[in-house]
């Protein structure tokens, strides 16, 4: 049974229709990149997955470990394994980092009818995961993602999900304002999270990434529909000829490309 | 009669029942009584009451109950009793005349608090004053508790007075501070009187030259509140004015704060926040005065709501009076609802919505629990926030 079946999935946002019938299946333990040029709907269809309210589904199913993913609550998402990390983190002034990460823990640990863990346990869970990420202490005290830089947002996100272990991980542009080396950092932790049990789907606009997170597969979306699949060296060939190469208008290249 | 008189005449009974006191005691209180009599009860036609209705104090009948607040943290030196004596020459100094609820709490004078701290005095822990009130036993009560604090130059110390009570009744309260060149205060209010009861408050705090001085407000109990700050600031002298109110159902809550810079290079910082839900209402009116002596003033105000339901209500108004021309002054004031964008990032970690409300809520208030400097303080403040997020009243 796949993980997640994506069938025939629309989605507006207002009037706009963004996603305009998505197919995917994604078993366990396999990687999913979704490329594409900005606009095609890539981060729509991250946000849709997670449950976002802004996003109105109006055809299509969408299930997750058998069930009917499109009518859980997004915290019920998270309960069930799944994990979004976001392109843009959002500060939260006047909550820790801890404190926040903590009660997302515990939030599923009850919902798993597991006993919460406290301040002290925390602590000791984490402790792996922040060198795996490289978090210092500090970092875990501040107040979540607020005053942190790009990559300390990202660097955050990812370690976010080596503590939730999710089932699903859904990276939405997690490369987005890196530079190299915090762009190997942060795909050494994807690296060292991928696993048979665990899922990914690696949403990004540049193939840059994949040469550190490699793909199983590549579906390139364009104007709300996947348009073409294929396994990692569809990435590549991306690289060499660009969005334009497969008949797909890219803004960015036709300014930024050299 | 006059409906201002059909009012105050109730309260003449208790007036004249009261204890004997010093004669300059008792010319205080017939002055301020008169005062009273004269102004009655504020309405709404009022501009410093437009947005809070006070008819049901004026149409209550309440019975004057003498109070004696619980005072800890007091060391040896320190010099606590009721007002009388040298007190003569600092109480009521700031007028009466303007505000018929402390000329009220003044005509009911009887004992109250008296603190003196010498010259040059520093506290280690607070000094801290409990008011708590029960309006479940006996006839409807008022009570006027009334404080007085001399701090003589080069004093340090923390004051943290409380509110609490049972029931219906209404606390009258003014506290006065004086305070000496180069004193270094922290004044703390915690008014969590019961949800049944009404509470007026006014606090003047006379500040001299180069003072360090905070005053912070907590309000969370109440049905209907008022509290007004008010410090005058000398040279070089820095004012914090922090608050937080947290209110629903139906309760009101009118924080009045008057910033008077009197002379050159004061400084003030205030920063006011409230969290309303339900049908409850809430008032910031920050009044910043700088007088044409007082150039170099350096001043911010800001008043921030976060307003969690449809049918509550906030007004907030700056009110600044600058006579001076080389000054600085700021201020700004927002109301807004809880953002979607967190609540999401919140939810998609599998934080259930109303732990994710009530997280957020509780977020956009630490910055000011974050300033209090008293640990124990701090300690109690999260647990009262906590239960009162906690409560959904319809």
């Amino acid at each position: 049974m796949a993980l997640l079946e994506i069938k025939n999935l629309h989605a507006t946002v207002g009037e706009r229709e963004i996603l305009k019938g998505i197919d995917l299946t994604v078993d366990a333990g396999e990687v999913h990149a979704i490329m594409g040029p900005n606009g095609s709907g890539k981060s729509t269809l991250a946000q849709v997955l997670a449950g976002r309210e802004v996003y109105a589904v109006t055809e299509g199913q969408v299930t997750y470990s058998g069930k009917d993913l499109l009518g859980m609550k997004p915290e019920d998402r998270a309960r069930e394994g799944m994990f979004l990390a976001f392109q843009y983190p959002v500060e939260i002034p006047g909550i820790s980092n801890t404190y926040f990460l903590r009660a997302a823990l515990n939030a599923r640990r009850k919902y798993e009818g597991l006993p919460e863990v406290d301040a002290f346990d925390f602590l000791e869970l984490v402790r792996e995961k922040m060198k795996l990420l490289e978090m210092d202490q500090a970092l875990l005290n501040r107040p979540v993602n607020t005053g942190f830089s790009g990559g300390e947002k990202k660097r955050n996100e990812i370690f976010q999900m080596a503590v939730l272990e999710p089932k699903l991980a859904i990276l939405d542009e997690t490369d987005s304002g890196l530079d190299i080396d915090a762009l190997k950092l942060v795909a050494h932790g994807v690296n060292a999270l991928r696993g048979p049990e665990r899922s990914m789907i690696v949403v990004t606009h540049y193939q840059r990434l994949l040469d550190y997170i490699v793909p199983d597969y590549v579906h390139v979306l364009a104007d709300g529909r996947l348009v073409k699949s294929g396994g990692k060296e569809l990435a590549l060939q991306l690289e060499e000829t660009g969005y334009a190469g497969l008949g797909i208008a890219d803004e960015e290249e036709a300014v930024g490309r050299v | 009669m006059t409906p201002v008189a059909e009012q105050t005449g109730a309260w003449l009974e208790s007036f004249t029942r009261q204890h004997p006191a010093a004669p300059w005691i008792r010319q205080l209180r017939e002055e301020a009584f008169a005062r009273f009599t004269q102004m009655g009860f504020p309405t709404t036609h009022d501009e410093e009451w437009r947005f809070t209705n006070v008819a049901p104090i004026a149409r209550s009948r309440f019975q004057f109950r003498d109070i004696v607040g619980q005072v800890s943290g007091l060391p040896a030196n320190v010099q606590a009793g009721a007002i009388a004596g040298d007190a003569r020459q600092w109480l009521a100094k700031q007028a009466f005349d303007q505000n018929a609820f402390v000329a009220l709490n003044t005509a009911f004078l009887n004992g109250g608090l008296f603190l003196r701290i010498p010259r040059g005095t520093v506290v280690e822990g607070p000094i801290e004053v409990v008011y708590s009130v029960d309006g479940q036993v006996g006839n409807l009560p008022h009570v006027g508790p009334r404080m007085l604090v001399v701090a003589g130059a080069d004093t340090q110390f923390t004051l943290i007075e409380r509110y609490t009570g049972q029931g219906r009744y209404l606390t009258n309260a003014v506290t006065e501070i004086v305070a000496g060149e180069g004193a270094v205060i922290d004044h703390y209010k915690v008014q969590h009187e019961s949800g049944e009861a009404f509470h007026i408050g006014s606090l003047f705090a006379n500040l001299g030259r180069s003072v360090n001085f905070s005053a912070t407000s907590i309000a969370m109990g109440g049905a209907l509140v008022r509290n007004d700050v008010n410090v005058t600031l000398s040279e070089g002298t820095e004012a914090t004015l922090n608050g937080l109110y947290v209110v629903n159902g139906s309760q009101h809550v009118d924080n009045h704060t008057t910033i008077d810079h009197a002379k050159p290079h004061g400084t003030s910082h205030e920063l006011y926040k409230g969290i309303l839900d339900g049908k409850a209402g809430a008032v910031f009116n920050g009044r910043i005065m700088v007088r044409k002596d007082a150039q170099k003033t350096d001043s911010k105000q800001t008043n921030k709501n976060l307003v969690l339901s449809d049918e509550a209500v906030i007004n907030t108004k700056p009110e600044l009076q600058i006579f001076a021309d080389d000054v600085r002054c700021t201020h700004g004031a927002t109301i807004g609802q809880l953002d979607a964008e967190s609540m999401f990032y919140l939810q998609s970690r599998g934080i259930g919505k109303d732990d994710a409300r009530n997280l957020l809520t509780y977020a956009f208030a630490q910055d000011i629990v974050d300033r209090i400097k008293v640990q124990s303080l701090r300690d109690s403040l999260e647990r009262i926030l906590f239960e009162k997020l906690h409560e959904r009243p319809q």
